[in-house]
């Protein structure tokens, strides 16, 4: 079976970055929300996805994004998705996540727009 | 001369481990039918969506049901239809909301229909609940 599923989880400079790879979909996107809802549990609220590996997403995956929302940016944090390949980023737009998610173009311009900030 | 039909069927069990091969078989269907890529795309997370909604809605991720996925097309369209014979559900009834409203509401379910609506040309529905359930989703080929 091609691109496997994968996701990793790094604390840098009080920044969570969750790289994910492969595909998320309704199979493997319970793992992603445990791994967002560790990081929130522990009080990390700024994120940053990194998806320049994730070749496939559902709607099981954009769900994940949804449910943080709002909890996240009421405790001063933010979401954001960067390193999207056309197809991914394609699956986002057609559901209108650009106008409510920052989607830096990788992962160096997602840390950089949360220093701004 | 008369477009030749062909038509292609795969059977899994109600799984969402098998979503993976579901869109492999789709994604093959796509490129047999001459489909371009960005409309394979569609039509592998439109089958994808109409699946997982069977395994975890008509069936309940019981593993023991079967979903099946039937792909007919020609030269004009391809039609997938997917077919569970689980609780069926009335996609009307179903109330649509944007995804301010899901955000707000703090929920991760919700888009799949949206998206099926979104990425096909035409959809429609045969339902029985507890008999067979259908749902039809037609693409055309574009030269």
């Amino acid at each position: 079976m091609p691109n496997p599923f994968a996701i990793q989880t790094t604390v840098e400079d009080g920044l969570s970055i969750i790289s994910l790879e492969g595909f998320v979909d309704a199979h493997t996107a319970p793992q992603f929300e445990s791994a967002v809802q560790s990081e929130v549990d522990a009080g990390r609220i700024r994120l940053i996805v990194d998806c320049e590996k994730l070749s496939y997403i559902s709607s099981a995956g954009l769900g994940v994004f949804m449910s943080f929302y709002e909890e996240v940016r009421e405790r001063g944090g933010d979401i954001k998705i960067c390193g999207l390949v056309p197809k991914v980023k394609h699956t986002f737009e057609i559901m209108g996540f650009q106008s409510l998610f920052d989607m830096p173009e990788n992962q160096s311009a997602a840390k950089q727009s949360f220093t701004a900030n | 001369m008369a477009a030749i039909e062909r038509t292609f069927t795969l059977q899994v069990p109600s799984s969402t481990e098998n979503l993976a091969l579901i869109r492999e078989f789709v994604t093959t269907i796509g490129r047999q039918a001459t489909l371009h890529d960005e409309e394979i795309n569609k039509l592998e997370l439109a089958v994808d969506e109409a699946c997982a909604n069977v395994i975890e809605h008509a069936y309940g991720y019981d593993i023991t049901k079967d979903v099946s996925v039937r792909a007919t097309f020609d030269d004009e369209k391809l039609k997938i239809s997917v077919i569970d014979e689980g609780r069926g559900f009335d996609p009307a009834k179903v109330p649509q909301k944007s995804v301010d409203e899901l955000i707000h509401e703090r929920r991760s379910g919700g888009l799949g229909i949206r998206l099926i609506k979104t990425l096909m040309d035409e959809v429609s529905y045969e339902i029985e609940p507890g008999q067979k359930n259908e749902l039809h989703m037609t693409m055309l080929i574009k030269k």
